[in-house]
C-alpha cells in the first residue's frame, strides 16, 4: 500500500438531527483499491456518515469530497461512480432478478448483460427468483450485484454480513476481495471484528459520531498488546466457527 | 464516464418495471379487470331481454290449443309447463309466478275454450301487462275472419336507439376500474417503494425524483387504458355496448379514461403519504373509492337518488367520468361536448394534486 492516493475524503463531518448530534466532526480518507472498514456499535453515526458520503444524506458541516468531486454540488457525478448497497433494502416487487438487473442498467443508463452479473454473484441459477425468494446470503450477493452494474470506483456495503451463516459470511469475504482486487475501493460497516481483521486493510472505530481509532488492524492490535493488554483466556490455535467450518464444511447451503 | 445520462431512458426502464409489476400483482388485475368484468357480465346477462314475465300452466290444462301457442309467439311471456299445484300456489304468494293460468276446451260448444287466469297481490303491475296481453290476444282469436265494425288501430313503433342497460353500466364499471386502478394501485406501490427502501436505493443512482413518478404514471395510465380497452371491446362484442361512432367514439373513451386515471392518481399519492402503515392503506383509499362507487351513478342513475344526496354526488370526480363517458358512447358527444365535464374533473386534479405536493413523502 505504498503510494497512497485518497478517493475519499472527509473533513470535520458533522450531522445534527435537531439536538441530537450523529456526526460530530469526522475527518478520514479511504484509499483507492483498499477495503475500508467503519467499524462501531449501532447508533454510532456510520450508517449516517455513509449516507452523506453517497450523497443520499445532507449534512450539516464540513467538507466531503468523492473521487474529486463535492458531494454539495456534484452529487449526480458521484452517483454515476459508486455502487451503493442499503442495510436492509428492497427491491421493486414482482420482478426477478434479471427484471430488476434491467431496472437498474436503466437507472444507471449502461448496459450490461444480466446474467454476467448473476454470474459474477454466482447467482445464475436463480435468475427467474423473486428477491423475496432467495436466502439471506443470496440476497446479500444480489444487492451487491447491483452496486456493481455501473462499474463503480467505489462501493458502499452497509452491514452485508449481519445475519448470515458461517459458510455465506465467508463466501461474501470471497466476493468482497474479489472485488477489490479487481480494481474497486470498498468501504464497508460491520459488528463483526473477526470479519474486519480477515477482509479490510485499514479499520477506523467511531464512537458517538467520532473517529477514536484509525489504522490498519494489524497495528491497532499491537498497539493494544504495547499498551500491555493480555487476553484473560489463552488463545487456542483454532477457535469455535473453526469447528465450525471444520465440521460441516465450505460450500455453500443455500 | 463523460457520456451524458440518459433520464429518458430511466424513465423508461421504470415504466416498464412497473408495468411487469402491476400485471403480476393479483389485486391490481382484480380490480382492474375482473371485477368490472363480473359486475358487466351479471347486468349484461340480466339486462339482456327486457322484460319477461312469468306464467304457470296449471296441472291438467289443456296444451294443445291457439290460447297457449299465441302466448308462447309473443316473446315477453315465459311459460313454466310441468309445475305442481303446491309449488305454484307457493311461488304465486311469493311474486316469483306473475299469474297462473289453465285453458279448459268447452264440451258444450262455443267459444272453443275458456281461460282461467289467476294473478298475484305480489306482482301487480306483470299481471296487468299479462292482462292486456291476454286481451289483445283473445281479440285476435275471437276476430279472426272478421272486419272490424268501428276502427282498426294501425299501430307502428319507429326503430329509436336501443339503450341496453349495458350502456350504462358499462360505463360506471369502466369509470370505478380507474378509479381502483388510480387510488389503490398508486397508493400501495408508493408506499411499498417508500417503506421497503426501494426509492432509497434509487436515489443511490443519478435517477430523477421525476422520472420515478412518470415512469411509475406512464405504467399504471397504460394498464388502465389496455384494461379500458378490454372492457369496452368484450362489452361492445359480448353484450352489444353501444360505440355510436366505432373506433373514434372507442379513442375519445379512451382520452377520457386518461384523465380518470391521472386525477384519481392523485389521491393515491395522497393515500400513500397519510399511511403510517400498509394495513391503514385499505381504509382510507376506501374512504375515498367507496363513495364515488355507490355515489357517482357506477349502478344507478343519479337522479335516482333522493334530492338531499344528489348535491353530494354532483360534487365527486368519478360522477364527471361517468357522465362524460356515457354521453361520448351512447349520444355520440365528442370530447368538447362533455368540456364541462373535463373541466371539472380537471379542477379536482389540481386540488387533488395540490394536497399530494404537501402529503407526499420519498422516505
Amino acid at each position: 500500500m505504498t503510494n497512497k492516493q485518497a478517493i475519499i475524503s472527509v473533513t470535520n463531518l458533522v450531522k445534527n438531527y435537531g439536538e441530537f448530534k450523529a456526526v460530530q466532526g469526522l475527518s478520514f480518507e479511504v484509499y483507492e483499491n483498499e477495503i475500508f472498514g467503519l467499524l462501531g456499535p449501532n447508533g454510532a453515526g456510520k450508517t449516517t456518515t455513509l449516507e452523506i458520503i453517497e450523497t443520499l444524506r445532507n449534512k450539516t458541516s464540513g467538507e466531503v469530497l468523492v473521487n474529486g468531486l463535492n458531494v454539495d454540488t456534484d452529487a449526480n457525478a458521484i452517483k454515476q461512480i459508486i455502487g451503493v448497497q442499503l442495510q436492509a433494502a428492497g427491491y421493486y416487487p414482482n420482478l426477478n432478478l434479471v427484471e430488476l438487473l434491467e431496472l437498474f442498467a436503466g437507472l444507471y443508463d449502461v448496459n450490461v448483460t444480466p446474467m454476467e452479473m448473476l454470474a459474477k454473484v454466482n447467482l445464475q441459477e436463480k435468475a427467474k427468483a423473486k428477491y423475496k425468494e432467495l436466502s439471506g446470503g443470496q440476497k446479500q450477493r444480489f444487492s451487491i450485484a447491483t452496486t456493481l452494474i455501473n462499474s463503480p470506483k467505489i462501493v458502499f456495503l452497509d452491514e452485508p454480513t449481519t445475519g448470515l451463516d458461517p459458510q455465506a459470511r465467508r463466501n461474501l469475504w470471497d466476493l468482497i476481495s474479489e472485488i477489490r482486487n479487481n480494481g474497486t475501493t470498498v468501504v464497508i460497516t460491520t459488528h463483526y471484528m473477526d470479519e474486519a481483521e480477515q477482509l479490510c486493510d485499514r479499520v477506523a472505530f467511531v464512537e458517538a459520531g467520532k473517529i477514536i481509532a484509525l489504522d490498519t488492524p494489524d497495528q491497532l492490535i499491537d498497539n493494544l498488546i504495547a499498551s500491555g493488554f493480555e487476553r484473560k483466556k489463552e488463545v487456542k490455535a483454532a477457535n469455535l466457527e473453526d469447528v465450525f467450518i471444520n465440521l460441516t464444511g465450505k460450500e455453500w447451503r443455500e | 464516464m463523460s457520456k451524458h445520462y440518459n433520464h429518458t431512458k430511466a424513465t423508461l426502464s421504470l415504466a416498464k418495471a412497473s408495468f411487469r409489476s402491476i400485471t403480476r400483482s393479483p389485486s391490481a388485475v382484480i380490480f382492474t379487470l375482473a371485477f368490472p368484468l363480473i359486475f358487466i357480465i351479471v347486468f349484461g346477462f340480466i339486462g339482456g331481454g327486457g322484460m319477461k314475465i312469468d306464467v304457470a300452466i296449471a296441472p291438467g290444462s289443456d296444451l294443445q290449443n291457439p290460447v297457449i301457442a299465441a302466448l308462447e309467439k309473443t316473446g315477453v311471456i315465459r311459460l313454466t309447463k310441468n309445475d305442481t299445484k303446491e309449488n305454484i300456489e307457493k311461488n304465486l304468494e311469493k311474486g316469483a309466478y306473475d299469474a297462473v293460468i289453465s285453458v279448459e276446451k268447452n264440451t258444450a260448444g262455443l267459444p272453443a275454450y275458456f281461460t282461467n287466469v289467476k294473478y298475484t297481490s305480489a306482482s301487480l303491475t306483470n299481471g296487468n301487462v299479462l292482462k292486456s296481453v291476454l286481451n289483445d290476444l283473445a281479440h285476435q282469436l275471437n276476430t279472426v275472419n272478421q272486419k272490424p265494425t268501428v276502427t282498426e288501430i294501425r299501430a307502428t313503433t319507429i326503430t329509436g336507439r336501443l339503450h341496453r342497460t349495458i350502456d350504462f353500466i358499462l360505463p360506471g364499471q369502466l369509470g370505478f376500474s380507474l378509479l381502483s386502478t388510480g387510488v389503490f394501485g398508486t397508493a400501495f406501490i408508493f408506499f411499498a417503494l417508500r417503506q421497503n427502501l426501494v426509492i432509497k436505493r434509487f436515489f443511490a443512482t443519478p435517477v430523477r425524483r421525476s422520472s420515478i413518478v412518470l415512469g411509475e404514471a406512464i405504467a399504471r395510465i397504460g394498464f388502465a387504458l389496455l384494461g379500458a380497452l378490454f372492457i369496452i371491446v368484450i362489452g361492445h362484442f359480448a353484450f352489444n355496448f353501444t360505440l355510436i361512432n366505432g373506433v373514434v367514439t372507442v379513442i375519445n373513451m379512451l382520452v377520457l379514461a386518461t384523465i380518470g386515471v391521472i386525477v384519481f392518481m392523485g389521491f393515491g399519492f395522497v393515500v400513500s403519504g397519510l399511511a403510517k402503515s400498509e394495513s391503514t392503506i385499505p381504509p382510507i383509499s376506501n374512504i375515498i373509492t367507496l363513495p364515488q362507487f355507490l355515489l357517482s351513478g357506477t349502478f344507478f342513475s343519479i337522479n335516482a337518488f333522493p334530492a338531499w344526496l344528489q348535491p353530494i354526488s354532483r360534487a365527486l370526480p368519478l360522477t364527471y367520468l361517468n357522465d362524460a363517458m356515457r354521453k361520448v358512447a351512447f349520444e355520440g358527444a365528442n370530447l368538447w361536448d362533455v368540456k364541462q365535464q373535463i373541466l371539472i374533473m380537471l379542477l379536482w386534479g389540481i386540488g387533488v394534486y395540490a394536497v399530494a405536493v404537501k402529503t407526499f413523502k420519498w422516505e
